[in-house]
């Protein structure tokens, strides 16, 4: 009871936040109508670019949300729970579905142009692909926390996200296919958490892609592990 | 209420904390005095529960695992632990769900709060809108959300302009007259320990003396002389029974009957003694007197 509560306080504040800013919630739903705009205009191969641009948004969307967590730390804010008797799982379940919830959402909207284009659109279709992108959204917050928990700046937190995260995705399959690479190429990729979430995501998408069921399981496993950590860590 | 025994905290080589021990009775209003990096910060930390100690023990209302005290205290640091993008009805329903209450039992104590804090017609004004003096009365008014037994309050007054500091103090005042609530409080203020029932008094890490303020001073006893002059150790040298204290331009004495030594002195040391000033004994003085240094 009180677990959920804590957990639901903190989420809420996510969005309550969000709101609270214009030029944020403007961001937010411009850059994916801009992405439209692009897809709508039938440029270049998109249909294999597509999955990799749902997540990508939700790969900086979710990034950005949680260098929240070092404004929290900075503004005292952090403090504050770190001392109420909430349990140290729920603040950052609490924390992690604020930011994941935002950055799919924000996935949600650039899912939509799927109907420009010649990818799966069944409900099915989009329905997994919601699914994968909300797995995709919490795998990176959680890992975002982690880096961000023990980070006192955004700056560094800026660097040492994008450091990570960047690479991840340039690997995940998302620019070109695995087939195509060198064995070291394809040996790193398959080392990637990322790259599960982009073969999830394209398993609804692309009509021939191959089944999911081994990403989806490699997805779920890496959030369950960083969640340790960042349970861990939270002291 | 809340008992403190032989706390020591190391950080790396330095000892910030030796063997502190203290004890705070239920209702009590007991106040940390010390300088800045006398140990106060660290021990508030301990007590928040935000720093485990290298060795020693506290019990905060019969609580001893940092989960439990948690339920029982209220905290208020030093610096905003609000959300500043949020409204006060927002950070204040935030609190009120991290210690497990909703509904209408956090509807209830939230409007008695406000009322009480004369809060209630700008709850839906975002706090960085808000002057730090009303800022702090929504720290203090979130910090009692889930009436803990004791509240624990770090230097509360930093950053508040004399006015609002007052209003503050008088705030606790009368929320001590309307409920039982046990407060410590750290400070470096002199006026601020001066309200307190109970002192510790911490330097470099250590409890130097406790009691309450007018027992403190009564070690002191009789008048503090303090001469400004230009040949401090002349003027010392000239005393030496009574102890002087002495800095670069003054000497201090402290003597049952300030006028008279003042007047003594002042012809026994022509050219000296460039000004005097005679008063009671302040708890600076308690604390000069037991550290040689200054608050």
């Amino acid at each position: 009871m009180n677990f959920g509560l804590a957990v639901w306080a903190l989420t809420r504040r996510e969005f309550q936040r969000f709101w609270g800013e214009r030029a944020r919630v403007a961001g937010f739903v411009a850059s994916p109508l801009l992405f439209w705009v692009v897809v709508g205009s039938g440029f270049g191969d998109l249909e294999f670019f597509f999955p990799g641009a749902l997540t990508m948004t939700v790969m900086f969307s979710a990034m950005f949300s949680m260098m929240s967590l070092i404004e929290d730390r900075r503004e005292g804010f952090l403090l504050s729970v770190l001392v109420s008797p909430a349990p140290r799982s729920a603040i950052v379940l609490g924390k992690v579905c604020g930011a994941a919830a935002l950055a799919w959402l924000q996935g949600l909207i650039v899912l939509a142009g799927v109907f420009f284009t010649s990818l799966r659109h069944d409900p099915v279709a989009l329905a997994g692909t919601a699914g994968a992108l909300l797995l995709t959204a919490l795998l990176l917050t959680v890992v975002s926390y982690v880096v961000a928990w023990r980070l006192s700046s955004t700056q560094a937190f800026h660097a040492v996200i994008n450091l990570l995260l960047v690479p991840a995705w340039m690997l995940s399959g998302a620019i070109f296919s695995p087939v195509l690479s060198f064995a070291w190429v394809r040996w790193l990729m398959q080392a990637n958490p990322l790259y599960y979430a982009q073969s999830l995501v394209r398993s609804f998408l692309v009509a021939d892609a191959p089944d999911g069921g081994l990403a989806a399981g490699v997805l779920v496993g890496c959030t369950a592990l960083a969640a340790v950590v960042a349970i861990r860590g939270t002291k | 209420m809340v008992s403190v025994e032989a706390i020591t905290v190391n950080y790396g080589e330095r000892r910030a904390l030796d063997a502190v021990s203290l004890v705070a009775g239920a209702g009590e209003w007991h106040g940390i005095l010390g300088p800045n990096g006398g140990g106060k910060s660290t021990l508030f930390r301990v007590l928040a529960t935000l720093l485990r100690p290298d060795s020693g023990k506290f019990t905060i209302a019969g609580e001893t695992e940092p989960a439990r005290i948690r339920q029982k205290l209220g905290v208020v640091f030093q610096s905003q632990s609000l959300d500043r993008k949020l409204t006060i009805a927002q950070n204040i329903e935030a609190q009120g769900n991290l210690y497990g209450l909703s509904g209408s039992l956090l509807a209830d104590r939230t409007k008695k709060l406000l009322w009480q804090f004369h809060l209630n017609d700008r709850e839906h004004e975002p706090v960085h809108q808000l002057s730090g003096g009303l800022a702090r009365r929504v720290e203090i008014a979130k910090a009692l959300l889930h009436e803990p037994a004791v509240l624990l309050l770090d230097e509360p007054t930093t950053g508040l302009d004399p006015t609002a500091r007052r209003e503050w103090l008088d705030l606790l005042t009368d929320l001590r007259r309307e409920r039982e609530v046990t407060v410590l409080m750290t400070t470096h203020l002199l006026d601020e320990a001066e309200r307190c029932e109970r002192l510790t008094l911490l330097h470099e890490g250590r409890v130097v003396t406790g009691g309450s303020p007018a027992e403190l001073k009564a070690q002191v006893g009789g008048d503090v002389v303090e001469f400004g002059t230009n040949d401090p150790e002349r003027v010392a040298a000239q005393y030496p029974q009574l102890n002087p204290r002495m800095g670069s331009s003054w000497v201090r004495f402290e003597t049952p009957s300030g006028a008279r030594f003042a007047a003594q002195a002042a012809d026994a040391l022509p050219g000296a003694i460039e000004t005097i000033t005679i008063q009671k004994p302040t708890l600076e003085d308690v604390f000069f007197r037991n550290t040689g240094a200054r608050l």
